[in-house]
């Protein structure tokens, strides 16, 4: 085989090298450069750039913090617990994975057995201090049921913060006019799941 | 047993004859997949996929004893089918609710279903409806339950209750198809899996037995769960802190499993006790009563100003025996330093008795331990409540019987229902409190080698011995023939009629005869049942190996003397092996270590008990202790084993050794006394933190040393004195706790809520004027109590018990020494 094509490194003939003049080297050309530099007008050109921007009042500047950017759903920000569309219920079942493989040991949660024989998640909290934000907690989850949301802003007044169960389970109105956002990064369901999974016999 | 080699994939393995294939590879680090067989028990075979090919013939290694020179294969093609197939039966209908189980990854069905790469499933059968059942202090979930029996096998050969068996599921029966397409172990597995579950032995709804938690701790799945960990913690966040069990002189090795206590507070706190219980049994106190720690918040410096006051006033040191060797040995030290009297009466009387022991025996220490009496096939307990004064020595006791089939005699004055519950070969015979002298001589006369005996010793048994002629009742069967219509059908018209036919019986017919016996007074003084003498006869078939447990009844009996004597001379002259229960924990260490005295002086400092100023590991005295579970140190077990324990919880106050360091002893740790133990008593100079705490894969206990056995000096008089004939007779109290109460520890943990009281058997309160919850006044020639009637049906008989975990019952008051007194109980 040969190597011909690995040595040619022009990514594309579209690139061209752009047009410098050489560096002045004496002090005649530095003065030549600074004079014409100085009476060229480009400043203008600037300021007249910002004047008809003004004048046309087509403004794309997002008015952050009253505005905020759409953010793509693979981000990772502040978690989120789901709830069971079907239901309403919470989907956490309390199995602890999440503060198994938490690698900066920042969840914590205490679960009990609730007047029905079923686990219950009953303290959660998560040391925002402490994330990283890694998505390890939302792709181990077997349930779908703690994922990251859009919620980017940590600032706060001491290092260590916590969010508890309640903040980040979603409101029940929230999910009756359908506005829980399913979770579409690490550890969500991929397309195509059904046709690998193998079938289990059943006898009904 | 004579040493054989055999080969296992090429490896050629030691072993003893007659040693299960699967236990001799376990021993030799070759794993061979095995879920239902369980060490120290008997073979269940109920999950056939410990198959192996030996000598060309597929045999199950749980059950298969291995022959010299034998041939072993772990794995053939027809194996690792069988195994895979053994795995996806267990998978049908299993639920995948993994991420609630309490088994929590810790499970044998996950991991035998990954080891066999099941990853398809070709079977299935209709479920039926499991419901989960509440058992008390344990929950059944039979939609988890995989029956590989390992609870019912624990429960009926090592802890003798028999409280759980299979019963049958209903349902449908496994598809015909299946039997021809499957492999034919996997097909007779499911066969037996798909009839059964687990039910209770007594088809009440709860479980009522004495509650060990065993079969929760060897159930391989999340089926049987400790209610009071239901999804309390994950496996996995639990740390295990190797620790002894300091609840009884039993020193099993335990784990505390520790975690945070909650989101907010870091501190451990302990969620569960664990143990090897392939090599260790424990009983309610250790698995349940481990929350007794002493919760302290910093160190009391005005407390310990005054303790150190104390101790410059005080002449007298009175502790109880649950402290550790290095404690005792702090005492004992300021005891050389300042001259203190320790005082442990409890302690004292077993010293004594041990000295008494050796005078004849020429041993500091009794010569077995509990791990003979497993291997025993013919067991005799005397002198003890066995069950709750050491239910380890209850265990082997079951142990010995069920698994070599053996046969056990238990001497008590009081009736057990749990331990003659355990076989039809274990005679029950309640001889009258004060009579152990006459078990004894008993024992002597039936067992000791008469020749070599003292004279003076073999001359008095024989004198108990008549001849005596007796007319005996003989029966005698005689065949009869006589003829009868029977109806028929015959077979050629196919109509019914009578056909007249021949039918012989055997009839009894008793006859009288006159014999000579021999007349053993002693079975009569000890009250032995009628037929005594051929029972035992039948007993005592083809056994080998005798074991002795004789417990604290007699330490503080009056002629404790006497029965140190016999003891020795039942050890010395018979085939015996002879175990001795120390009253509490640490009772042999202290008996070891410490010199005591008698008599109490002016001040005293009392640990763990009530003195002018108390030091105390139970929150209640003027200076707080750490409690066992949060203090490094050693205990002295009853197999003569100094056993390492470590602290699981963190302890904030002062020690004991804080004390001594300002006292100006010098050493920085407690630990660090360890290594000065009095090596002219056993013990030897090693380091705390060199001491192991483990079981290997063959079962040997790597826990501690075992304490040398000093040769004391004997003196040629082997004399004892002729049993008294005093018995305490009429209204009779005994003082033994329920099973899972030891102490005021045990009492503060919360698993283990018992009311104290007198407790009365069914059949007595039903012919007493009292009932349940009274309350009555109970007086001794010692003192007076007032308490509640509680109807205990792990008693029988006509003796009440009073417990001393409860100090506000002040049980012991009654009492002056000897276990059983005479007392009044009246309603109040």
């Amino acid at each position: 085989m040969s190597i011909e094509q690995f040595k040619n490194r022009n990514v594309s003939d579209d690139y061209f090298l752009v047009d410098i003049e050489d560096y002045p080297t004496d002090g005649w050309g530095q003065f030549k450069r600074v004079v014409k530099r100085t009476f060229k007008g480009e400043l203008f050109v600037g300021l007249w750039v910002v004047l008809r921007e003004m004048i046309k009042f087509d403004i794309h500047t997002v008015q952050y913090p009253k505005e905020k950017m759409p953010i793509g759903p693979r981000y990772r920000a502040v978690h989120e617990m789901k709830r069971l569309w079907e239901s309403g219920t919470e989907r956490c079942i309390g199995c602890g994975l999440c503060e198994k493989i938490c690698i900066s040991n920042c969840i914590r949660m205490e679960t009990k057995i609730d007047e029905n024989s079923r686990k219950e998640v009953s303290e959660y909290s998560i040391n925002l201090g402490r994330c990283i934000f890694c998505g390890y907690c939302a792709e181990v989850c077997p349930e779908l049921a703690i994922t990251h949301g859009a919620r980017y802003e940590n600032a706060s007044e001491q290092r260590a913060h916590f969010v508890m169960y309640e903040d980040m389970l979603t409101p029940i109105d929230m999910l009756k006019a359908g506005q829980q956002q399913e979770f579409e990064g690490f550890g969500a369901i991929t397309p195509h799941e059904d046709e690998r999974v193998k079938k289990t016999p059943l006898a009904y | 047993m004579s040493n054989i080699t055999i080969n296992i994939d090429g490896r050629q393995v030691q072993t003893t004859e007659g040693e299960f294939i699967l236990n001799a590879a376990r021993a030799n680090d070759i794993f061979i997949p095995a879920i239902c067989y369980l060490t120290r028990c008997s073979p269940t075979l109920a999950c056939r996929i410990c198959l192996v090919e030996a000598d060309g013939k597929q045999v199950y290694a749980c059950n298969a004893k291995a022959k010299e020179g034998m041939n072993i294969t772990t794995s053939t093609e027809n194996i690792v089918a069988e195994r895979r197939a053994i795995m996806e039966v267990y998978d049908v209908n299993h639920p995948l609710q993994c991420g609630v189980c309490d088994q929590s990854g810790e499970c044998e069905l996950q991991n035998y279903t990954l080891e066999m790469g099941v990853d398809s499933q070709s079977y299935a059968i209709k479920d039926v409806a499991r419901e989960s059942k509440d058992w008390g202090h344990i929950h059944y979930d039979p939609g988890l339950c995989i029956v590989c029996e390992r609870c019912v096998t624990v429960c009926k050969d090592m802890i003798g209750d028999n409280s759980l068996k299979t019963v049958a599921r209903g349902g449908d029966a496994i598809d015909a198809e299946f039997k021809e397409s499957m492999p034919k172990d996997a097909y007779a597995m499911w066969n037996k899996l798909n009839k059964s579950i687990i039910g209770l032995t007594s088809g009440e709804e709860m479980l009522d037995c004495t509650s060990c938690g065993e079969c929760a701790a060897v159930c391989p799945v999340g089926a049987l769960v400790d209610t009071h960990f239901m999804y309390e913690s994950n496996a996995w966040e639990l740390r295990q802190i190797p620790a002894t069990c300091g609840h009884c002189s039993a020193g099993c090795q335990i784990s505390y499993d520790v975690k945070h206590t909650d989101i907010e507070n870091s501190d451990d706190k302990i969620y569960r006790v664990m143990n090897e219980w392939n090599y260790v049994s424990l009983c309610g106190a250790g698995r349940y009563g481990f929350d007794y720690q002493n919760e302290v918040k910093a160190k009391d410096e005005t407390a310990f100003a005054y303790a150190l006051e104390a101790f410059k006033k005080a002449d007298t040191i009175e502790f109880t025996s649950t402290i550790t060797n290095e404690e005792a040995f702090i005492f004992q030290s300021l005891k050389e330093k300042f001259g203190y009297k320790l005082v442990n009466s409890e302690a004292k009387a077993f010293q004594t008795f041990l000295n008494n022991y050796s005078e004849i025996s020429g041993k500091s220490l009794y010569g077995s331990d509990l791990h003979e009496a497993h291997g025993a096939d013919f067991i005799v307990s005397m002198g003890t409540a066995l069950k709750s004064d050491n239910p380890n020595a209850r265990y082997a006791f079951n142990n010995s019987i069920s698994m070599n089939k053996g046969a056990g005699l238990y001497f008590h004055p009081l009736k057990d229902p749990v331990i003659e519950g355990i076989s039809k070969n274990v005679v029950s015979i309640n001889h009258a409190p004060l009579q152990e002298e006459a078990v004894l001589y008993l024992l002597l006369d039936l067992f000791a080698e008469k020749s070599k005996l003292p004279a003076s010793v073999a001359e008095y048994i024989a004198s108990f011995h008549s001849e005596k002629t007796i007319t005996v009742e003989e029966t005698v069967k005689e065949k009869v023939v006589e003829i009868v219509k029977v109806t028929k059908v015959n077979e050629e018209t196919g109509e019914e009629e009578e056909v007249e036919e021949e039918k012989s019986t055997m009839v009894s017919k008793k006859i009288s005869k006159e014999v000579q016996v021999d007349e053993n007074r002693l079975l009569e003084i000890v009250g032995a049942p009628a037929n005594f003498t051929e029972s035992l006869e039948k007993l005592l078939a083809k056994k080998e190996n005798f074991s002795l447990i004789v417990g604290p009844d007699l330490y503080t009996h009056p002629n404790a003397k006497n029965l140190a004597r016999l003891v020795a001379l039942v050890e010395k002259y018979s085939a015996f092996k002879l175990v001795m229960i120390p009253s509490l924990s640490n009772t042999l260490g202290v008996s070891l270590i410490c010199e005591l005295d008698d008599a109490k002086g002016s001040y005293t400092i009392g640990y763990n008990t009530k003195g002018d100023f108390t030091l105390s590991a139970l929150g209640n005295g003027d200076l707080d202790m750490p409690a066992m579970n949060q203090q490094e140190g050693t205990l002295t077990s009853i197999d003569k084993r100094v056993n390492p324990t470590n602290a699981a919880l963190p302890y904030k106050g002062y020690v004991l050794n804080d004390i001594a360091k300002a006292l100006g002893l010098a050493s920085k740790f407690t630990v660090d006394y360890t290594q000065k133990l009095p090596t002219c008593k056993g013990f030897k100079a090693q380091l705390f933190d060199n001491l192991p705490n483990r079981y290997e894969n063959d079962g040997t206990e790597v826990r501690g040393y075992v304490l040398d056995s000093m040769d004391v000096k004997t003196f040629s008089d082997e004399d004892v004195a002729p049993l008294s004939e005093a018995k305490l007779e009429g209204s009779i109290i005994y003082l033994a706790n329920p099973v899972r109460q030891f102490s005021e520890f045990t009492n503060k943990a919360t698993n283990l809520k018992e009311e104290a009281g007198v407790y009365m058997s069914a059949s007595f309160l039903e012919s007493s004027d009292f009932n349940e919850g009274d309350m009555v006044k109970v007086k001794t020639g010692s003192g007076e109590v007032t308490a509640k009637i509680i109807s205990d049906n792990k008693i029988e008989g006509e003796i009440a018990t009073l417990p001393t975990f409860d100090s506000n019952l002040n049980s012991q008051s009654l009492f002056s020494g000897y276990r059983f007194t005479l007392a009044t109980i009246q309603g109040v």
